[in-house]
């Protein structure tokens, strides 16, 4: 059972309390009208299912109700981090670049 | 009489406490501090069970929980347990134990007439018998079903309870032997919070079973008693004795279950206390003090009753004086049997300790044990052991000093007890409950789990192949300093000293020898048995090999290695190297299978807890539940709620009911509470771009004071949800949901303006328990209300169909609704809910002139269904569009934001015109009400074909391919119209909407009743009603 450090209610809470909320930093297409099925599909389908590290959403459904970011081993389920949703795009992003 | 029951001092029973039970209805006498299998022993009783598969003799071979065969039903009626290892399970005054096996008796089993022909019953028999004729399955498998298996599951509901309990120590030390007592007492020292637990009754692991250490110049006795008293005299300490660790999870959770009144009488257990109850443990730090579990040698007829592991004979003799022999043969691959041979022969039994190594054991240990009395054999090893129902004696074999051959045959050895030990297995499964495996240390013959730990978790004694005593306290002392450092705790411990053992320390290297090799080609001598609880032997996992099965998961899941109750503690380790053998591998690289929790068997009851029969899960009331209860309404649970579903009187039935009350709701007033439906305040200045966004339809228009329905659809275009919005004000909505959606779409809500569009200034408010509400339905619904609430305008030019109102009813300030999900007049009157029980009763009074009549969910679903108006999650199943329900019209396609769903609806599937569309359908029969979820059928009904299946696969054999016919749609929602005279339902079929007229058949439990696609509304189609 995963335990996370929420950053708005700024203590580390049980899994229990949390509810999954996908994998982090999906943007929805600006203009989906003129996508493609296939790149509709892609938005609405594929994830990137990693084998490692893995940014994904976590709402904090007992207690504040917020989405946090969560940096997570999908392998050994360890748990790099809890952010707030700002930060963590900040901090993944720069591990992108 | 106790007839294997000797003096030995510092035995752990309570001579002054004897103990009256029975076994199999014959009784017994034991002593307090015995187990059941050690009180058995006492008796001289041996056997105790029949083999799974074979049917053989089985007898008692562990002393805890790594027993495989000595499974026992305990009790009868309610508080009947199955399946206990008799080694776990503690004597009480009166128990009545039962064993599982052999039928008609434990005696005179048929299966073991089956078992001659085990020949013919290797592994994985079964894949390859019972093929043909298929149609004999059935009854093939009830009889091997009642051939195995272990005791029967209880019928009765359980008499007592459980709870569950959190903890978030600093330190959790996991096993109560030296080093965890000593773990424990450190870091307890040091002021840190220490919980300790231990799966026994009394801690003190093995030294219970061997006091010959001195420690600290006390004996190992008085070392534990006085480091257990020093720890229960600190506060800072939590130690629980009977707590089995079964789980390690992420993050270092640990479950552990403790048996609090399993030991004690049925009778006198304090009914206030729960009997079992679930220790969550969230540790800062664990320490895995969990020791080993030494493993017998693999040799023809191991299974014999009388045939045990040294560690078993030992711990019998020494903790419950029980000598379980007096002619005692030891085989033994190491030094540590030795100690067994040596207790057993001060008892007075004749012993012959047979070593497999060409040099046995160092000198100084040959002539210490001698010297007591025991015949030593060197280079010797057992081919097979003989006896019938227990063992009588074993013929030796002489052993290649470095190969495992026999080279020559060996003396023949008379004996009642025989004894192995083929080395010590770590347990290292909560240590591997994440998934790793533990490593093979070629050094010390065993699987260890690493010194070091990992972060969170320190591994110390045994568990880490510390097999010395004075190393294991040492590398202990050493691990929990870190610990302490870690925790910023300075610690000052000195290792005790470890003095005085009776035979000298130094130990030879041991042999690594698995299955005693018996002269003859595997499977082709005296069946050796790995795996007891299975009847898995070591023919079976050669024969595995054979069939190319390489990886020892799928060795383990051919032959059944592992699996049972004991899940391989005594197996695991002897099959791995008996596969590595025939893999031509090394013990190292073939690895160990998976290790899960739970580490022994954990009853249902613990799991739950408190969560059962009422508290199962949270039960939610609207405000009037009194008033409903007192008028005598049923329930159905909707989510979490309780909602009324009729209100039946004396001598009705639920259609007599719902007739009645739908009949009312029609011609003149009839009540519903609504209060259990979602409610959401919107707010913001981009409330309206929110709700164009999220919903179907558009929302931009709506003045304050204006209702308007909402579908809400998910990004595939399909229907999630649907409510009435109301515009309270220009930047204030309030949203309502179906009952069991409202959580879920609060949540969507939340996701989509949290990651999605922060930027809109909307902000989101469950008020679904703030309001109740109460739905007036019905002709006279006006009239009821005009006698409650004079400051709105209920004139129909003044308050008109899809309104709302703000004034007050009834004395209370209320919102008013003008929504019906019935086509009738109504209004849905919203008060704050602590006036809720007040308004119904005072709206029941006003009514009452009208013959108000109260309905539930049932009449609702029937008033719904008569106008065609669909149930989320009832006429859609998440795969539906709102094109697919002819609702079109709730579609705006010209909203300037792409709302959610809208893209999808584009998509070449959802566009597809033969996709299932709702329709409504009209039996022929207008009696017949259709059974919802009948699937609907294509082809011609006509006279005779009324029988065949439909979409069955080719098993069926009932008829050629032209008689299946396909299925293309199900009745979602059936109900018979009182108002109508006849039955009505919606349907979901295939290019539905342009099939109108179209007669189908439903087909349900192999009878085909016609009807005909007709529109679903079939009362009032103009809507003329709800506009009176």
């Amino acid at each position: 059972m995963l335990k996370f450090h929420c950053p708005h209610c700024n203590e580390v809470r049980e899994e229990e309390e949390f509810s999954y909320a996908g994998e982090a930093f999906i943007a929805r297409p600006a203009a989906p009208d003129g996508a493609s099925d296939a790149e509709w599909g892609d938005y609405l389908f594929m994830r990137k299912n990693t084998k490692g590290w893995h940014w994904e959403q976590w709402l904090h459904s007992a207690a504040c109700r917020k989405v946090v970011a969560v940096k997570r081993h999908t392998f050994t389920h360890e748990i790099g981090g809890c952010w707030t949703l700002a930060e963590g795009k900040r901090i993944y992003l720069e591990e992108q670049a | 009489m106790n007839s294997h029951r000797i003096n030995r001092p510092n035995a752990r029973i309570r001579r002054d406490q004897p103990i009256d039970f029975t076994f199999d209805g014959k009784a017994y006498q034991g002593y307090a501090g015995d187990t059941l299998a050690s009180a058995l022993l006492a008796n001289g009783v041996r056997m105790i069970g029949r083999s799974f598969k074979y049917g053989r003799p089985r007898g008692i071979i562990g002393h805890g929980a790594e027993e495989p065969n000595a499974l026992i039903q305990l009790e009868r009626g309610p508080g009947t347990v199955p399946n206990l290892k008799s080694t776990q399970v503690e004597l009480y005054q009166g128990m009545n134990a039962f064993s599982t096996t052999g039928w008609p008796s434990l005696n005179v089993d048929v299966k073991s007439i089956m078992g001659r022909a085990a020949r013919f019953m290797p592994a994985g028999f079964y894949y390859k018998t019972f093929m043909a004729p298929a149609k004999m399955w059935p009854l093939y498998e009830d009889v091997i079903r009642r051939a195995a298996g272990y005791g029967r599951a209880p019928v009765d509901p359980d008499p007592e309870f459980y709870d569950h309990l959190h903890h978030h120590p600093d330190v959790l030390v996991i096993g109560g032997g030296a080093c965890g007592i000593w773990a424990a007492l450190i870091a307890a020292r040091a002021g840190l919070r220490v919980m300790l637990v231990d799966e026994q009754a009394e801690m003190g692991g093995w030294l219970l079973s061997d006091h010959n250490a001195v420690l600290d110049k006390c004996s190992s006795d008085t070392w534990v008693k006085r480091c257990l008293t020093e720890l229960d005299s600190l506060t800072n300490v939590t130690r629980l004795p009977r707590t089995t660790a079964f789980a390690m999870h992420d993050g270092n959770l640990v479950q552990a279950v403790e048996l609090l009144q399993d030991h004690i009488v049925p009778a006198a257990r304090n009914p206030l206390l729960p009997r079992q109850r679930m220790h969550k443990i969230r540790a800062r730090h664990v320490v895995l003090a969990t020791g080993a579990i030494e493993r017998p040698l693999v040799f023809g007829n191991n299974d014999l009753p009388g045939v045990m592991t040294a560690a078993a004979g030992q711990t019998y003799l020494n903790r419950y004086a029980v000598r379980a022999g007096q002619r005692v043969l030891v085989l033994t691959s190491n030094d540590w049997a030795y100690g067994a041979a040596a207790d057993l022969a001060t008892a007075g039994a004749r012993v012959i300790l047979c070593d497999t190594r060409a040099g046995g054991a160092l000198p100084a240990r040959d002539d210490a044990t001698r010297k007591l009395g025991v015949d030593i054999l060197k280079g010797h090893g057992i081919a097979y052991a003989t006896g019938g129902r227990s063992v009588s004696g074993a013929q030796l074999v002489k052993l290649d000093p470095h190969k495992d051959i026999a080279i020559d045959a060996g003396p023949r050895v008379g004996c009642d007890l025989l004894l192995s030990s083929g080395g010590l297995s770590p347990n290292v499964h909560l240590f591997c409950h994440n998934g790793s495996r533990p490593a093979w240390d070629e050094n010390r013959l065993a699987f260890v789990a690493p010194a070091q730990g990992r972060p969170g978790i320190a591994c110390v004694g045994a568990v880490v192949g510390e097999f010395d005593l004075h190393g294991a306290l040492a590398q202990t002392t050493t691990a929990v300093r870190a610990v302490c450092a870690q925790l910023d705790r300075k610690v000052t411990a000195q290792v005790p000293r470890i003095a005085g053992a009776t035979l000298p320390i130094e130990a030879a290297p041991a042999r690594a020898i698995f299955r005693v090799p018996d002269g003859k080609r595997e499977g082709h001598g005296a069946k050796a048995f790995v795996d007891f609880q299975n009847d898995v032997a070591a023919s079976d996992i050669e024969l595995a090999v054979r069939e190319n099965y390489r990886s020892i998961e799928h060795v383990k899941r051919y032959t059944g290695l592992g699996f049972g109750t004991d899940q391989g503690k005594l197996s695991n380790v002897n099959g791995f190297a008996i596969a590595a053998r025939a893999l031509g591998k090394p013990i190292g690289e073939v690895g160990t299978t998976t290790y899960r929790p739970a580490y022994t068997p954990v009853a249902f009851g613990a799991l739950a807890g408190a969560m059962v029969g009422d508290t199962f899960d949270p039960r939610r009331y609207a405000p009037a539940q009194q008033a409903h209860v007192k008028r005598g309404a049923l329930f159905e649970t909707v989510g979490q709620w309780m909602r009324p579903w009729y209100f039946p009187r004396p001598g009705e039935d639920l259609h007599a009911a719902v007739n009645r009350e739908a009949l009312a709701a029609r011609t003149s007033v009839a009540m519903m509470d609504a209060s259990t439906l979602g409610k959401i305040d919107i707010r913001g200045p981009d409330a309206r771009e929110f709700l164009n966004r999220v919903y179907s339809n558009a929302w931009s228009q709506l003045a304050p004071g204006k209702c308007r329905y909402g579908l809400m659809l998910d990004e595939n275009g399909m229907v999630m949800d649907d409510g009435v919005t109301s515009c309270l004000g220009d930047q204030h909505f309030m949203m309502t949901t179906t009952t069991g959606g409202a959580a879920r779409v609060l949540t969507w809500l939340e996701k989509w303006l949290q990651t999605e569009w922060p930027e809109l200034k909307v902000y989101l408010t469950s008020v679904t328990d703030h309001w109740s509400t109460c739905a007036v339905v019905g002709p006279n619904s006006r009239a009821v209300l005009e006698k409650l609430c004079t400051d709105i305008d209920l004139s129909p030019e003044a308050f008109k169909y899809m309104d709302c109102r703000a004034g007050t009813v009834a004395g209370v300030p209320a919102r008013v609704f003008r929504i019906s999900f019935s086509g009738e007049l109504a209004y849905e009157v919203n008060v704050d809910a602590s006036y809720g029980h007040y308004m119904w009763e005072t709206l029941m009074k006003a009514g009452e002139e009208f013959d108000i009549t109260p309905y539930g969910t049932e009449t609702m679903h029937v008033l719904r269904a008569e106008k065609g108006f669909i149930i989320v999650g009832q006429d859609t199943d998440g795969s539906v569009s709102p094109i697919d329900l002819g609702m079109g019209w709730a579609v705006s396609m010209k909203k300037p934001f792409s709302f959610l769903g809208k893209r999808s609806l584009a998509r070449a599937d959802t566009a597809r015109s033969d996709r299932k569309q709702l329709v409504g359908l009209m039996t022929e029969d207008p009696a017949v009400v259709l059974a919802e979820g009948a699937q609907i059928v294509d082809g011609n009904g006509g006279r005779g074909e009324a029988a065949h299946p439909v979409g069955r696969g080719p098993h069926t054999g009932a008829g050629g391919a032209r008689a299946a016919r396909r299925s293309v749609g199900r009745v979602t929602s059936s109900y018979h119209s009182a108002f109508l005279g006849r039955s009505v339902a919606l349907a979901l079929i295939e290019g539905g909407l342009a099939k109108e007229g179209q007669v189908f058949h439903a087909w349900d439990g192999g009878k085909l009743t016609a009807a005909k696609i007709v529109s679903p509304v079939f009362i009032d189609p103009e809507g003329k009603r709800q506009h009176v």
